[in-house]
């Protein structure tokens, strides 16, 4: 009898259990059949515009051939620029939250913020570098694009630097510090050294992350039709030229638009794989 | 070359057998600890002398380590921690607010625990403490690291690639690379704080044999919780007990026939 109520109990649980694994394999289904929608369609579709002319032709007139060049170009410097302005700011400030700052109350404000802004929605940072550098200069420009890319890279750059020199173990700056190096030198003979893997890790989560901006630009660098490498000039850039073609009525504007999805896609896509490359060598 | 170096360096401060009446190069009086309001060193008076091998002794907890970390003001990385009293080296009071700390630790050496490697080459681990306080030529500083690997018994094991990270070596390996760094500074002091017990036995002696050579050249101070450790090397042993100086004597005397009851119960495995 009491084997039969025991049987009974196993086999609802045996239902329960079917039901539980069976929701969550639904949920789990459900999202990465987006995510393979969109990379399928964005594959699908891009690779119909995806050649040689796309990096050697500029952006083309309503209704004519032509490529991305000026976009990859302008891009390029654009992410560039932000790269040259975030890198070295993040990685001090960083710096400055381990090393000198650790275990203060600025220290966790400073976190606590920088987390805020890590957050913070990208158009937020394209208004903010609007009325910082845009409007007083009178015009948009690559200058303004990369200042507003560093300001969303800035945090991620922050964030990976401070967290993994927190990580280098004490033992290793007493025993700097024990030959009788001056902190400054300890921190970048030892420290950074040591944490080095993780500090790229995060530069390059940061390039990614910058890479699809489309908000900032289009408040800062807005775009350009015609080839320039100047920064004070408005400047072409993939993202916005993706928004303004898509939005568009005409089909090549359109393929053209889809293989710039592709472009950007695969750029992330081997940032992303480096990333994790590196991360797992320091593992 | 290194031989050469080394016999200059041995001229330059005579070796001299372990003798209890050596000028004490270290006098500590009246020294108090504090972490935050708790005391961890009660009213310390001790001679260390020159040249020889002082041990000191006790259960964790005790400030044997405490004291190592005064005498190269290690303790000044930490808000909190504070000390009180009188720590003369060489006639200096280094507890004086104007002392240089990084002068002080490039004459007071500290070997750690762990082994700690720093990531980069071994020829560079050894160049980095030099190039901190001398500048030497490229020639100078290859004899000078030679010099240094020579001595911590290290030069046959690593001479063919000295450009290899320092990582990759066996943790016995990387222990005696820390000492090399150490003694590539040319201290008058090397502080080792329980430096064998991260490693295996063989690795072990090796490092016992080192210290012995070392204490020609160097004041030794060591922190260590193996009694046979401290017997064989020591020539002075300290007996620390819950922040107090119980007992100081020679080596022998203080395994033999210790004055203290709690010497001997620790010695003998009676607590601790």
């Amino acid at each position: 009898m009491s084997s039969a109520r025991a049987r009974a109990l196993h086999r609802r649980r045996r239902v329960v259990n079917l039901l539980g694994l069976g929701a969550a394999t639904l949920a789990t289904l459900f999202g990465l059949v987006w995510l393979v929608w969109i990379l399928g369609t964005t594959l699908w579709n891009g690779a119909g515009a995806f050649d040689a002319k796309l990096f050697t032709e500029m952006t083309p007139p309503p209704g004519e051939a032509g490529g991305l060049l000026n976009a990859i170009v302008g891009s390029a410097i654009i992410i560039a620029l932000g790269i040259a302005f975030g890198t070295p700011v993040g990685v001090m400030a960083g710096t400055h939250l381990a090393e000198y700052a650790h275990g203060t109350a600025l220290a966790e404000v400073i976190r606590f913020v920088n987390d805020i802004l890590l957050s913070a929605p990208s158009i937020v940072i394209g208004l903010f570098v609007y009325a910082l550098v845009v409007q007083p200069t009178g015009h948009f420009s690559g200058w303004a694009g990369g200042v507003a890319l560093a300001l969303v890279m800035l945090p991620v750059v922050v964030r990976t630097s401070d967290e993994t020199m927190r990580l280098v173990p004490a033992t290793l700056r007493e025993a700097a510090l024990a030959l009788g190096a001056p902190k400054w030198r300890m921190i970048v003979r030892v420290v950074w050294p040591a944490a080095r893997t993780g500090i790229v890790t995060g530069i390059l989560l940061g390039i990614a992350r910058i890479s699809g901006e489309t908000a900032p630009l289009l408040f800062t660098a807005l775009n350009n039709q015609y080839w320039t490498v100047n920064p004070a000039n408005p400047m072409a850039n993939i993202p916005v030229v993706i928004f303004q073609f898509a939005l568009s009525p005409y089909d090549q504007w359109h393929s053209l638009a889809w293989a710039g999805a592709l472009l950007m896609t695969l750029v992330v896509l081997v940032l992303s794989v480096g990333a994790r490359a590196a991360l797992r060598r320091r593992g | 070359m290194a031989d050469q170096v080394a016999a200059e360096q041995r001229s330059e401060t005579p070796a001299s057998t372990p003798d209890a009446s050596a000028a004490a190069q270290i006098a500590i009086r009246n020294l108090e600890f504090l972490y935050g309001g708790n005391r961890a060193l009660k009213g310390i008076t001790l001679d260390i002398p020159a040249r020889q091998v002082t041990a000191m002794i006790g259960p964790s907890g005790c400030g044997k380590s405490t004291l190592l970390r005064v005498l190269n003001r290690m303790y000044d990385l930490y808000p909190g921690q504070r000390a009180i009293g009188e720590v003369m080296i060489d006639g200096q009071d280094i507890l004086a607010p104007d002392v240089d700390l990084n002068d002080l630790r490039s004459r007071v050496g500290m070997v750690f625990q762990k082994p700690t490697p720093f990531p980069m080459s071994i020829y560079d681990n050894i160049a980095f403490g030099v190039k901190l306080h001398e500048r030497l030529s490229k020639a100078a500083l290859d004899e000078r690291v030679e010099w240094s690997l020579t001595r911590a018994a290290l030069w046959d094991e690593v001479r063919d690639r000295l450009g290899a990270s320092a990582t990759g070596l066996s943790g016995g390996q990387q222990q005696r690379l820390c000492i090399a760094r150490t003694i590539a500074v040319r201290p008058e002091v090397i502080l080792l704080d329980e430096p064998t017990s991260a490693l295996d036995p063989i690795s072990t002696l090796r490092i016992e044999e080192l210290i012995d050579e070392l204490k020609r050249d160097f004041t030794i101070v060591i922190v260590t919780h193996n009694m046979q450790q401290a017997a064989r090397c020591a020539d002075r042993v300290a007996f620390f007990y819950l922040g107090e100086l119980v007992e100081v004597g020679p080596a022998a005397q203080m395994f033999t026939a210790p004055r203290e009851r709690r010497t001997q119960e620790y010695i003998t495995g009676r607590f601790g």
